[in-house]
């Protein structure tokens, strides 16, 4: 009879240090992720405040930030620029991080110094990004006008690239390509390491030229990754925040503001908590609807490898 | 990074495969400069003393040649000017508040997201299937969705202004712990049973036979936690106004906004803020790249 009571013992100090373990974790996921995602919801039927003004208690108000929020020109035009962003963006920086997975994945020599090239604007933090480019963008005197210059034999010249309403975002996209393609290059490198070269030696064989081994077989079986790479991008392109709020502060007029930097403005800069938590909970939606879509097209064991 | 495995199909023709080898080079190089230009610019700029040198430059090749004088000017400068521009006694000071910040984020996120990991991973306890479901969950839920709340919460206990409030938010991390997880559920089951059976504790297991042979996925998050906390602007952007305790972004970005703008200056700081991660990133270079990849594996 001793043998079931140890078993028991066993597993009672089995979960007790399993919980042990695991209390830290969970204590700080629930108070600084769970409670403030579940607040977001609360709060945003309330015109709640920062600081709260005492005389003026925080009321529930039902649906009016929701209202409030779709006759707001500002939200209307920030959700608008993540849009634009993600439609620009996303397909320019996927082909462009292909074709240099595709270009450092030969055998070459040399081809590892390219690899770690592309990856270092990976490793310098969007900020400095932002404050390096725009010295780039500097007006009248500024390398982007020189360059513009050049390439447009002087048709273009002393742009305001940050200080115009036309070209402030695609500056700011321009530079956001170019930190992140890096990134995805290496998640469409592991992707196509993972193809195995017996279908390009049938096809070799076959005679299929490169271009038509490239659209028959390489593009279906980065299918998955491909799927990965674009679902991610769209929702950075959602999350879009420290370049614009370093580079333009959403200027000019509104040309580059974001709903997360809406979201700072509205509930930070005018203590405006209630509306704010509107436009965070509309955000977590949108990322929401992204993520379904993405696990409706990948298979249901995640594995991308 | 393991090398390339798949060859180039070589076409037939050794003079065709010479054409492609020539294009790839061609392209290779051509996108080398486009994203190292701005890196050797910035640093080129931040060692030009002469503030009116280093704005005529800009409309020519000389943006990115040691032209005119070159000095440690602007970095000293950097400090001179720091108290003026921040408001901060200096920037050691804010150099010291992102390092402690950061570091104190990763070293106790490893502990407290990987222990939580092992338990979920091979401890059989009541509730667990539950919490693994949760974990997977919260993934999705991005920072900034909840942003608002933190920051009022923040705001009612005190937190703002304080480094406990800069830290604790981002220690437990969702996606830390699926990682880890992962990686250990992959790790044969043999020389921890050999352990439970000798009677030794769990604790013990997973100090003294799991964390030795777990350096990379520690590596890994470490690298991606050091990455993304480091250049994290959004958080004291909304629960910093002490200057005392700014880190390195929110100074940056209000030594950026002083008008008027020094340059030379604003280069010099932002090589002192990037030098740390190049030389992480080049010392752990394949610890990024695999948690690049394994953000990829997310979803």
């Amino acid at each position: 009879m001793t043998k079931p009571t140890r078993k028991g013992a066993a597993e009672r100090e089995d979960n007790i240090t399993a919980w042990l373990m695991s209390t830290p974790a969970i204590v700080l996921l629930s108070v600084f992720l769970i409670i403030p995602f579940l607040m977001a919801f609360g709060l945003s039927f309330t015109n709640q405040r920062l600081i709260p003004n005492v005389n003026v208690p925080t009321q529930f108000i039902g649906l009016t930030n929701y209202g409030r929020m779709l006759e707001d020109a500002s939200f209307v035009r920030a959700l608008l620029n993540n849009l634009l962003f993600a439609v620009v963006v996303v397909p320019v920086q996927t082909s462009l991080s292909l074709g240099m997975a595709l270009l450092v994945n030969q055998k070459l020599p040399g081809v590892n110094f390219f690899r770690t090239v592309y990856f270092v604007p990976v490793a310098t933090v969007m900020v400095v990004v932002a404050v390096i480019w725009s010295l780039i963008y500097n007006s009248p005197q500024g390398l982007m006008n020189a360059f513009a210059s050049v390439v447009t034999f002087g048709a273009v010249k002393e742009v305001a690239w940050l200080d115009n309403p036309v070209t402030a975002f695609p500056a700011i996209m321009l530079l956001s390509i170019w930190q992140g393609a890096g990134y995805q290059m290496l998640i469409f490198l592991a992707g196509l390491q993972g193809i195995s070269i017996d279908m390009y030696e049938a096809a070799g064989i076959d005679g299929a030229t490169p271009v038509q081994q490239f659209w028959k077989i390489t593009l279906p079986s980065l299918r998955n990754t491909l799927i990965l790479v674009v679902i991610t991008t769209t929702i950075f392109a959602f999350q879009l925040f420290d370049q614009n709020w370093i580079m333009t502060k959403g200027g000019p007029q509104n040309s580059t503001l974001t709903l997360v930097m809406k979201m700072v403005q509205d509930g930070f800069q005018q203590q405006k908590i209630g509306f704010a938590s509107a436009i965070s909970v509309i955000f977590f939606l949108i990322v929401f609807a992204i993520s379904l879509v993405q696990r409706r097209l990948l298979p249901e064991e995640r594995a991308v490898k | 990074m393991t090398d390339p495995v798949k060859p180039q199909k070589s076409g037939g023709l050794s003079g065709r495969k010479r054409f492609y080898n020539i294009l790839s080079y061609a392209a290779l190089i051509f996108l080398a400069l486009f994203f190292l230009f701005p890196l050797v610019f910035m640093f080129m700029s931040a060692f030009k003393s002469d503030e009116s040198q280093l704005i005529r430059d800009l409309s020519s090749i000389k943006a990115f040649l040691p032209t005119g004088e070159m000095s440690f000017q602007n970095f000293s400068d950097v400090f001179a000017r720091f108290n003026v521009n921040v408001g901060s006694a200096d920037y050691r000071k804010i150099f010291f508040n992102s390092s402690f910040v950061v570091s104190i984020i990763v070293v106790i996120g490893l502990i407290v997201n990987s222990s939580f990991a092992y338990a979920l991973a091979r401890i059989p306890f009541w509730g667990r299937n539950a919490l693994i479901i949760m974990i997977v969950s919260l993934i999705i839920i991005p920072f900034q969705a909840v942003a608002i709340p933190l920051m009022l919460i923040t705001y009612q206990f005190k937190l703002a202004n304080t480094y406990t409030g800069l830290i604790i938010p981002f220690i437990a991390h969702a996606f830390s712990i699926y990682l880890f997880y992962q990686f250990f559920i992959g790790l044969p089951k043999e020389l921890e049973e050999a352990a439970v059976v000798d009677g030794a504790s769990r604790f013990r297991i997973y100090w003294s036979i799991v964390l030795p042979l777990s350096g990379p996925v520690f590596a890994t998050v470490a690298v991606s936690q050091f990455l993304g906390q480091w250049g994290n602007l959004l958080w004291p952007v909304m629960i910093l106004q002490n200057p005392d305790l700014f880190t390195l972004p929110l100074a940056m970005q209000t030594f950026f906004g002083q008008a008027p703008r020094q340059w030379g200056d604003i280069m010099a700081f932002t090589v002192m803020a990037t030098l740390p991660t190049l030389i992480v990133f080049l010392v752990f270079q394949r610890y990024f790249v695999r948690s690049a990849v394994s953000s990829g594996v997310k979803g």
